[in-house]
């Protein structure tokens, strides 16, 4: 049983003040510039909920959250699934273990960037690896800068190469906990790798499981650099997702206004599917 | 071996291929790059690495990055040992909203604060230091850690501090003779995964430095865009950019697996 004590707010304080810091004066910021309109010097004028109302009807908005959602949608249902299946298929001790989860670390350990010109690289048509080997080799014309189909798989292979190490380590931490008494038993009554799987294993990676879910949702739904240093976007619009979209406007555009608003409308989205998925997955432990 | 184990085998060969293109053009001329496709270079050449050793502009990138996530990881485990400890052994007011609301801040898009980060710290007097981006990163590597280092501290039983009292210690000797030790495979972990995603972020560093403290990733896009396309510096810059984060992972490799599985929701 935890103690109630209220002097343990001095030990939270520093965090508090870091974290305010940080996430309070910008969000402040967005919110007031999202309420009005600027014309540059400085020079403001109230514009109440017009942005929202503008920005909640507007197509390019919708298609952006769209392909913001199949992106996500699709990198979740296939890291997931994979990351699992790898994890169980991972010795459980021995010298090559920390050799595999060392080298499946490395990609998340490489800057952004450069893992967005590392694929465009790669995928040259002529003169990278992979962009060589399928249209030379296979015979399959492939250019992600012409083909939207072609960038789109392209993104969504490189995300899988990126992230799937994430979900495969905290799977693995989940089943190195599982007792060995566990699979014995298992073995004397008999039951099916499948049985072993829904029943032992699964229900252990439970929290780990959870925790990859919503990492990976959030850092999905944030995504920028990567798909912006491989694709910038293109070709067309077809793979602008999001917070590229959000970049053009803001920056681009120097529409603080629209930007602003769209910021606080993505922001709530994020938030409110994390807690979904943090409810769902979390609902039979309060039962 | 079994046959099962060909799965990670494939999958890491599928994550080694595009990191061995990396490699092997970082020494390749730039010429044999856009010439033609080869599997190994053709005429092996430390050209590519030679300017960046050599050229400041080059190495200065690689010491500003590595100078602010040093801060950054020292700043966010040092604030987030005490607040981890109240987390996991007290009750407080408001302390389940408390951590909710640090984890939202996980949950916010770079891009959103971008523009605002860079008026706040220019009001502040900041722009351009190494601080600033240390600062900045903390937005999502405090809260990163104080979840984590509250998984590994609810695993050490309560007896321990309690019995520490009754030996008569104070607080600060008990927390950094017994307490620290205790926990320092959780201490690693957080200032890996800490160390880790303030080296990958570029959008926040660019947005608040502009030549005193700009990042390495900074100087790769710049030379992109300004100097043609000199791939073959490109990607040794590139290579370089993996080491420091190679290094650090062998730091902990015994304990990345234990890390996760400690670390709860």
């Amino acid at each position: 049983m935890k103690t109630v004590n209220q002097k343990a707010w001095f030990f939270v304080l520093p965090v508090l003040l870091l974290v305010a810091f940080n996430a309070l004066v910008p969000i402040m910021t967005v919110v007031n510039y999202s309420v009005q309109e600027t014309f540059g010097n400085n020079q403001f004028f109230w514009e109440g909920l017009g942005w929202f109302q503008q920005l909640l009807r507007s197509e390019r908005f919708h298609a952006a959250l769209g392909r913001q959602f199949l992106f996500t949608g699709m990198i979740l249902a296939i890291e997931i699934p994979l990351g699992i299946v790898i994890a169980l298929s991972m010795p459980k001790k021995g010298f090559w273990v920390p050799v595999c989860l060392v080298l499946m670390a490395l990609p998340m350990l490489i800057p952004w960037n450069v893992v967005g010109s590392m694929w465009n690289i790669f995928t040259l048509p002529g003169i990278g690896l992979m962009g060589y080997f399928l249209n030379e080799v296979l015979g399959i014309p492939y250019d992600m800068t012409q083909q939207p189909i072609a960038a789109w798989i392209t993104i969504i292979v490189m995300d899988v190469w990126h992230w799937t190490s994430l979900v495969v380590l905290l799977c693995y931490a989940g089943l190195v906990s599982i007792p060995d008494a566990y699979y014995q038993a298992a073995k004397i009554d008999g039951a099916s790798p499948w049985k072993v799987f829904r029943y032992i294993q699964l229900p252990k990676m439970r929290t780990v499981l959870t925790i990859a879910v919503l990492l990976r949702f959030m850092d999905s739904f944030n995504i920028y650099t990567e798909p912006f240093t491989l694709t910038g976007g293109g070709p067309g619009n077809s793979t602008t997702l999001l917070s590229i979209d959000l970049v053009k406007i803001a920056l681009g555009q120097f529409d603080l206004g629209p930007a602003a608003a769209m910021s606080l409308i993505y922001f709530a989205i994020t938030l409110f599917v994390s807690w979904l998925f943090y409810t769902l997955m979390t609902r039979d432990d309060q039962r | 071996m079994q046959k099962r184990h060909l799965i990670p085998l494939v999958y890491i060969l599928f994550l080694l291929l595009p990191i061995y293109w990396l490699v092997a053009m970082s020494f390749k001329t730039t010429n044999e790059i856009l010439s033609g496709f080869s599997l190994f270079p053709q005429t092996f050449t430390l050209a590519n690495y030679r300017t960046i050793f050599t050229d400041p502009t080059w190495y200065w990138g690689y010491i500003n990055s590595i100078l602010y996530v040093s801060l950054n990881t020292v700043i966010s485990v040092v604030v987030a040992l005490p607040a981890a400890y109240a987390f996991s052994r007290y009750r407080f007011l408001g302390d389940k909203h408390l951590f909710f609301w640090l984890l939202t801040n996980r949950m916010a898009p770079a891009a959103v604060f971008a523009l605002p980060f860079f008026q706040l710290y220019s009001a502040v007097g900041l722009f351009d230091t190494h601080i600033a981006v240390a600062l900045a990163h903390c937005l999502f590597n405090i809260p990163l850690a104080v979840w984590i280092l509250e998984g590994f501290m609810g695993g050490v039983p309560k007896e321990l501090d309690e019995t520490a009292y009754v030996d008569g210690y104070s607080f600060p000797r008990f927390f950094t003779t017994i307490f620290l030790p205790t926990i320092k495979a959780g201490v690693g972990v957080t200032a890996f995964f800490c160390f880790m995603f303030s080296w990958v972020e570029l959008l926040l560093a660019k947005t608040l430095t502009a030549v005193y403290a700009k990042p390495i990733a900074a100087t790769m896009t710049k030379t992109a865009s300004s100097a043609g396309y000199e791939l073959g510096l490109l990607a040794a810059a590139g290579t370089l950019t993996i080491i420091p984060g190679a290094i650090v992972i062998w730091f902990v490799r015994n304990y990345i697996a234990k890390g996760f599985a400690l670390g709860r929701v």
